[in-house]
């Protein structure tokens, strides 16, 4: 059997049995679950040879006629995502114990499919694979959102729907013209690379991806679904959409979009890099004064996914390897960061932060892992955050300093809003509804301990990270750089 | 020794993780112990590299700990510079740290939060050690925004209070103003040097010409990050507002150490600066335009800290108008002594708070000096050593500034003497306020006045003797000295040192120049002493209308309130605008545009669908027909 087979899969069949299974285990049975596609990716990682090359390959004819193959492999780049997704599943769901959930197997089984759909997406070697994946991710998160969501669920989930699916039926448009154009008919993405497009062609493929992958991280102007989205999503929801989610569009840029369309990214990658800068500026300056914790931190989100955004389209080794280490950095501290959220407003009954204030002295353990956390969000040094926009900020600076300068006012931005917020939360007076706030118990202080130490160790020691994805980085760039140079 | 340099900061971050970790189990004598005697570990090695160093042929050791960063031609080590420079840094950080430690345990002994504050003490005594001994720019940005999160953390220690809440963001946010200041000059540093090691740098940069624009934008972005840190011209209004921490964090971080980061700074890179004049120029300006201002600041405040804080920004002036002239040497002595004198001053107006049952409004005070005679005596020392009077340290390191000032442009030194006018007065008159006159706060207060413990006059005395006779490092050849410092710095500012004028002044003018700024501070002190102590003036109450300059500058020059409007609330409307209208109506409402657009459509194409038969099959027909002529016309 193929070990990757076995990665991919494996969440399918933990579905499965979890569906079927009663409902008194089906927490306990998740948490065990949810460790086997990790323990099978560290076994990846301790195989894996740090070199360019794909691993772990898999190609089996799928549906042989339309020239569909069931074709996978791993890479640094894939690697690192697949570290990401099988880390974060298993924080997600260890931090959703505390709720009471409703039809809580339907639940479990849901985050478990869409783990599957993910980890197609970041191995998948083949056009059809890739969208079978992408979609496969979708539909699971929608239902997380639409059955176990806040009030304006409906509503809101629908837009969410809708836009995405939009946005990735261009993407299937140039997928399937890409499939046309290839001499065997193939939807082999190695087949995609040697496609030789012209340049009007090429801008209008480069479009099509961008559209799908710019509402995903998302980018400015594509955002609006964003923030109500992850407000009303119930917090694991929000976690897989900002956590793990929003990197399917980030990994897609990197994997697809460019590759393919070296020209049309020549032509129009300065666009989508303006694009990305405004979103950081824009997206803080929105985040000052909002008053929900959730919509804040939604907001912070795409003003950080803006800035590894802008990493990619500079199109340089530096903020290529920065977006990488930071797309696992923003994981991890988007995750904890909701997760933080979702223990306020459980204790508070609200998402108003007007109403909360001096919890820090009830909580100290809470005030503690929070401000770690926070600290890796706003990039201080020695915590994770920092390493990932050290190296964005710099790529971005190789571009144009004056990118760099407008991207680099996330730093003061960040502080601001970040800071406002754990005032308005966690310090001042405490008044009669917070003093009676209770600090973190059980699982809550697992899942906080480990994402406060992942921030710090990551922060102190990031280059076997760096180191993962590096040779793959480079090996893309070489290659993209040459096909913008032949034309 | 040397090669253990690393063991410097592993002691105080040991010392923050054991009572970071302990602090609801550990008993105060046990977290006491281990901070101070954290620091104290530190100190001691600190001496052995130091002794070790002044015996070396060789002044410059660079100790590599590991490989950070690295990312194609980014390779950044982790890895520490012992040299004459970082190796006083670490004497004054280790050493005043100690002795602040030690008066905290006196200090905050009633405080629920001592363990947590001994912890945050140890980190930033942690980060400060690796700012000044970090062999790279980046190693050194690591310690300078650590600095500022442990800032962050003790000017809000007491964070139930929203508006002490407010000071320590307000500190951390125009620190990162700066920051990313600091931040862009390190990647220019690194495009234009392909490394950003000390070690690799300065040399390249010695070979260029003066007056390179790179160097211009690299020293003016680096000047930036100073200008955060070190609280000047336009970002100095967090650090009067940073006196809402407890008084040990004043002195040591607000005083004696992280302030000055920007000054060590400038110094570590001193030969970018000196061929970098149009930035040298900035830098003095600006430098003299902080301490004019905020001296005249402190001549009216009431609260003793707030004056002690204006003061520092003042002093902290002084240290980049001497950068700026190019006295690396007389600007550094500075950040010495005043280590010392200012330590001292904030430890005695903690002193004095402690006594007062923390009061801090000097119009409460008066007639101190009898019931706190030791706090007395050595803050007296600290006043005179900071008013320049000889031969108390402050006369010799701002004699030196001041000489290279009156050099290199005499208006600035006019200016520069006006400031250290106000500063004897301000400071006299914080001292007659306090300790002169008759007592006058509630007999509350009164009943519980008392000298501090020995933990905490220990180190007022052993500052106040280092305030006296610090200076003696640095006695210039006009005495018949050999400025043992200078020679000791030398190395390091060695390649400045070819490129710059030496000081040209005959002893005669060096001595006048003396005579006029003694002599001014005398007639400053003896003013004060007219009218705070014969006169017995108290200073009005805050209803009393002010006008004119008193009024200006008891309201601090309204800086804060132009700031607020200028930058704080546009900012906040243009949140709003950006939520509210661009977010929400126009992109959102166009998103929804297009859900609408595709529900009207289906709506009117619905209507096709009416269910009667005759139409279908008109339609059918229609089709049919259409068909037809359109295959016809194909032929």
């Amino acid at each position: 059997m193929e070990i990757l087979l076995l990665q991919i899969f494996i969440p399918l069949i933990a579905a499965l049995i979890i569906l079927l299974s009663g409902k008194s285990i089906a927490k306990s049975l998740s948490g065990i679950f949810s460790l086997v596609p990790l323990l099978i990716t560290i076994y990846l990682y301790v195989n894996f040879i740090p070199d360019a090359s794909t691993q772990f390959l898999v190609d089996i004819p799928w549906i042989p006629q339309f020239g569909i193959h069931f074709k996978a492999g791993v890479d640094g780049i894939s690697l690192l995502l697949l570290i990401l997704t099988n880390l974060l599943i298993s924080i997600i769901i260890l931090s959703s114990f505390k709720h009471d959930i409703k039809n809580l197997n339907a639940f479990y089984a849901l985050i478990f499919f869409m783990q599957s759909g993910l980890l197609l997406v970041f191995t998948a070697l083949d056009g059809f694979l890739f969208y079978i994946g992408w979609e496969i991710a979708l539909i699971p998160v929608y239902f997380i959102c639409a059955l176990w969501g806040a009030e304006n669920r409906i509503k809101v989930n629908l837009k969410f729907f809708i836009y995405t699916i939009a946005g990735s039926l261009f993407m299937l448009l140039a997928i399937v013209y890409l499939h046309l154009q290839t001499p065997g008919n193939s939807y082999d993405l190695l087949e995609f690379y040697k496609l030789d497009l012209d340049n009007v062609t090429q801008s209008w493929i480069f479009w099509a991806f961008f559209l799908a992958f710019a509402i995903k991280m998302p980018v400015f102007p594509f955002h609006t679904w964003q923030p109500d989205t992850y407000t009303e999503a119930p917090t694991a929801g929000t976690m897989l959409l900002s956590g793990i989610m929003l990197k399917m569009g980030i990994y897609g840029v990197i994997r697809w979009l460019i590759p393919v369309a070296p020209i049309g990214f020549n032509y129009w990658g300065e666009t989508a890099l303006i694009l990305s800068v405004v979103g950081i500026i824009y997206a803080s300056i929105i985040a000052f004064t909002q008053n929900d914790i959730k919509r804040l931190i939604a907001y912070s989100s795409i003003a950080h996914v803006g800035l590894i955004s802008a990493g990619i389209f500079v199109w340089n080794l530096q903020g290529l390897q920065g977006a990488m280490i930071q797309m696992l950095n923003h994981g991890i501290n988007v995750v904890g960061m909701f997760f933080i959220a979702d223990i306020l407003i459980r204790r508070m009954n609200t998402r108003d932060m007007n109403q909360m204030g001096g919890i820090a002295k009830p909580t100290p353990l809470l005030a503690c892992t929070f401000l770690v956390v926070l600290l890796g969000t706003v990039a201080l040094p020695l915590t994770n955050g920092f390493v990932g926009e050290f190296l964005l900020l710099i790529g971005i600076y190789n571009h144009g300093i004056w990118l760099a300068i407008a991207s680099g006012l996330t730093i003061i931005f960040g502080a601001v809003y970040m800071l406002s917020m754990y005032q308005k939360v966690m310090l001042g007076p405490v008044h009669s509804s917070t003093a009676v706030i209770n600090d973190l118990d059980g699982t809550e202080k697992a899942v906080l301990f480990v994402i406060s130490i992942l921030v710090i160790f990551i922060g102190i020691y990031p280059q076997p990270i760096l180191n993962i994805s590096e040779a793959a980085v480079v090996n893309l760039l070489e290659q993209v750089n040459q096909k913008i140079l032949v034309k | 020794m040397i090669n253990l340099v690393w063991i410097v900061p592993l002691f105080p971050l040991l010392g923050f993780l054991i009572n970071g970790l302990g602090r609801n189990s550990l008993p105060k004598t046990i977290v006491s112990f281990v901070g101070c005697l954290a620091v104290f570990a530190s100190f001691a090695v600190s001496m052995g590299i130091f002794i070790e160093l002044i015996s070396e042929e060789t002044k410059s050791f660079t100790i590599p700990v590991f490989d950070w960063i690295s990312a194609g031609n980014i390779s950044i080590p982790f890895s520490f510079l012992v040299d004459p420079l970082s190796s006083l840094m670490l004497l004054i950080i280790t050493g005043i740290g100690f002795l602040i430690h030690v008066y905290s345990t006196g200090y905050m002994h009633h405080d629920a939060g001592f363990a947590k504050f001994f912890s945050y003490l140890n980190l930033f005594i942690f980060f400060m050690l690796l700012l000044v001994l970090g062999s790279n720019y980046v190693v050194m940005f690591i310690g300078w925004e650590g600095v500022g999160l442990c800032s962050y953390l003790l000017i809000g220690f007491w964070f139930s209070n929203s508006s002490y809440a407010s000071a320590a963001k307000k500190a951390f946010v125009m620190n990162r103003i700066g920051d990313l200041g600091f931040l862009i000059a390190v990647f220019l540093i690194f495009n234009t040097f392909n490394s950003v090691e000390f070690s690799s740098v300065f040399p390249q940069a010695s070979n260029m010409i003066s007056g390179d624009s790179a160097l211009i934008l690299i020293t003016a972005l680096l000047f930036v990050g100073a200008i955060g840190k070190s609280a000047q011209i336009p970002l100095f209004t967090w650090l009067p507002d940073a006196m809402a921490g407890p008084t040990p964090v004043s002195a040591l971080i607000h005083a004696a150490t992280m302030v000055t980061a920007g000054i060590y700074m400038i110094a570590r890179s001193n030969i970018l600066f000196t061929l970098a004049p149009e930035t040298l120029g900035i830098v003095a300006i600006i430098g003299l335009a902080t301490l004019f201002l905020a001296a005249a600041i402190a001549l009216t405040q009431t609260d003793i800290k707030k004056v002690l804080a204006y003061s520092t920004v003042s002093q902290l002036g002084y240290m980049f108008l001497g950068l700026g002239v190019g006295a690396y040497n007389g600007a550094f002595f500075h950040v010495i002594t005043h280590a010392f004198f200012k330590a001292l001053l904030f430890l005695g107006a903690g002193s004095v708070i402690h006594a007062m049952s923390d009061e801090q409004d000097m119009r409460n005070m008066g007639g101190l000096k009898k019931r706190l005679p030791v706090t007395y005596l050595t803050m007296m020392i600290g006043t005179i050593a900071i008013a320049g009077l000889p031969p108390f340290s402050g006369f010799f390191s701002k004699d030196e500034i001041l000489a290279h000032v009156y050099e290199n442009n005499k208006i600035f030194w006019l200016v520069a003497l006006i400031g250290a006018m106000f500063t004897a007065f301000y400071m006299f008159r914080m001292m007659f306020l306090t300790f002169n006159g008759k007592f006058r706060g509630t007999t509350e207060q009164e009943r519980h006045l008392h000298e501090s413990p020995g933990s905490m006059t220990i180190p007022l005395i052993v500052l106040a003797i280092l305030s006296a006779l610090g200076g003696f490092i640095g006695i210039p050849a006009v005495f018949g000295g050999s400025h043992w410092l200078a020679g000791f710095l030398a190395p390091v500012f060695e390649a400045s040192a070819s490129k710059t004028s030496h000081l040209a002044l005959d002893h005669t003018t060096e001595y006048i120049i003396m005579a006029v700024s003694v002599g001014l501070a005398i007639l400053a002190m003896l003013y004060a002493y007219n009218r705070y102590v014969k006169q017995a003036h108290i200073p009005a109450d805050e209803n009393t209308g002010r006008t004119g300059l008193a009024r200006l500058s008891y309201n601090k020059f309204f800086i804060d309130e132009i700031y607020d409007s200028l930058i704080v609330r546009p900012l906040n409307v243009l949140s709003g605008l950006f939520f509210r209208v661009i977010d929400k109506a126009g992109i959102d409402g166009i998103v929804n545009g297009f859900g609408k657009g595709a529900l009207e459509a289906s709506k009117t194409l619905r209507l096709l669908q009416s269910g009667m038969v005759g139409f279908y099959i008109f339609m059918m027909v229609a089709g049919i027909l259409a068909l037809l002529v359109y295959s016809m016309y194909k032929i």
